[in-house]
């Protein structure tokens, strides 16, 4: 429905501003033969795929370490805040002044834009663990490692889920912006370069394959990953 | 280390004692103080024999079962075990605290030291759950729930398997049929059995001695040692 009414739109409209339908599809079919979308694509992947991993890693430790201990928490809790609610873009630009425009001050200014946002979820997570259950494991004398893949994991899981979620959404969106700032490559890049060209037909086709593949990532990964997790409660 | 005795006939259950416990005093700490919930309280318990301790609702009954599998260290007093190593205490809480993400069997599994499904299934088929035990715990009623938490106390072979209520809120008829499993299960396997509760029928059905204690701070008022003849299983 939404493709039928841009495609009418475009073709009332007749402008360069809003290029139609086919001529998008057309632009990515040839941005994707000449070797430049996959390529662009997957350098933005990465990047993606390094800061979430980052920012899960290190936000679930912090997270649930905060969870865990009242005093890490409230001597970190502020800290957290600020961070939480510092514009995306004013840490990008400290970290590119302070460490230059390089690929890892790319990444970890996208991982610590996302970095509070997990501390948050999976502090709320470990503050939910069910002491009856840690305690029937203590019962039962069970190994640290058993307790941490049977008990408290599968506790976690459902935060880690909306961790992961909402980091992902987060990071696609930060991540052209990084690039757009301080990258000569990317999905953000070739963006920046058609937007001074006015180029509307490539920016959408662009903007459509980073979307195609978003999409793909969540249903292909992220909900089936979920499903399985979660199928006892079904 | 504390070494108090039991008075009376023990039989030939506590002719091998696996566990004595001496409190002198446990209390807990709130915003208003110490408050002290045991007083001196001195326990041996038989390798196979079942004792039941009876007393009124919040006397102490369950911080006793948890000085005893080992959950409160917290107390003046002295726990001793008879083997070396880490006793094999099977705990039955009063809810049934599964695991809701593994299955039945899997729930039994893990909390053995090293798996064995050969007496978990026995286990199950013994409670009248095998066909369940591939099931998640949501799938169960609370009877069977119960009957799984049973099952999975046993299968650690434990030399003591503590049970906190385990049939209160159960219908009369699902408690009775429960209760004659969990006999039937017990006459197979060598272990003491401590059960807390506050149904005087039901500890004179199921123990061979019978703990009364009193009001907070508990003490034993009266041990009972229900003869073979009374017992009415």
């Amino acid at each position: 429905m939404f493709l039928l009414a841009w495609q009418i739109a475009a073709g009332l409209a007749h402008s360069r501003l809003l290029p139609t339908v086919t001529s998008v599809l057309d632009a990515m079919l040839q941005q994707t033969i000449s070797g430049a979308l996959p390529w662009n694509l997957a350098i933005t992947l990465g990047r993606v795929a390094a800061a979430f991993a980052l920012s899960l890693l290190l936000g679930s430790g912090l997270g649930i370490a905060m969870g865990r201990s009242r005093r890490l928490d409230l001597w970190l809790d502020n800290s957290v805040t600020v961070l939480l609610n510092l514009p995306a873009l004013v840490l990008i630009v400290l970290i590119y002044v302070w460490f230059g425009l390089n690929e890892i001050a790319a990444i970890a200014a996208v991982a610590l834009n996302k970095l509070p946002n997990t501390v948050v979820t999976m502090r709320e997570g470990a503050r939910a663990l069910d002491p009856a259950l840690a305690e029937m494991a203590q019962s039962f004398h069970m190994s640290r490692s058993k307790v941490l893949q049977y008990v408290i994991l599968p506790q976690l899981a459902p935060y880690l889920f909306a961790a992961a979620r909402s980091g992902l959404a987060l990071i696609w969106k930060i991540v052209l912006v990084v690039e757009l700032l301080g990258r000569s490559n990317g999905v953000g890049f070739q963006i920046q370069i058609y937007f001074q060209l006015f180029d509307v037909t490539l920016i959408l086709a662009y903007t459509l394959a980073f979307i195609l593949v978003a999409q793909a990532i969540e249903w292909g990964m992220v909900q089936p990953l979920e499903r399985w997790a979660t199928r006892w409660r079904r | 280390m504390g070494h108090g005795a039991t008075s009376g006939t023990l039989g030939d259950a506590m002719a091998e004692v696996i566990l004595r416990l001496h409190i002198e005093r446990k209390t807990f700490r709130t915003d208003s103080g110490e408050l002290p919930v045991l007083g001196r309280i001195d326990l041996a318990l038989g390798a196979r024999e079942i004792v039941a301790l009876v007393g009124p609702s919040g006397c102490g009954k369950t911080t006793m079962l948890r000085i005893i599998g080992g959950l409160d260290t917290e107390f003046e007093g002295a726990l001793d075990w008879r083997g070396a190593g880490l006793p094999r205490i099977g705990t039955v809480f009063q809810e049934p605290r599964l695991l809701p993400w593994r299955s039945v069997r899997e729930n039994l599994l893990l909390a053995q030291r090293t798996p064995n499904a050969e007496l978990a299934d026995d286990l199950l088929g013994s409670l009248d759950l095998a066909p369940f035990r591939d099931a998640f715990p949501r799938a169960l009623s609370l009877g069977m729930a119960r009957r799984v938490a049973l099952a999975r106390a046993f299968a650690i072979e434990p030399e003591l398997v503590l049970l906190d209520e385990p049939f209160v809120s159960l219908d009369d008829a699902m408690a009775a049929r429960s209760r004659n499993l969990l006999l039937n299960v017990w006459r197979t396997r060598a272990t003491g059995v401590l059960l807390v509760t506050h149904d005087r029928a039901e500890a004179t059905f199921l123990a061979d001695r019978i703990l009364l204690l009193g009001d907070r701070p508990a003490q034993i008022l009266t041990e009972i040692v229900v003869p073979p003849v009374q017992r009415s299983r």
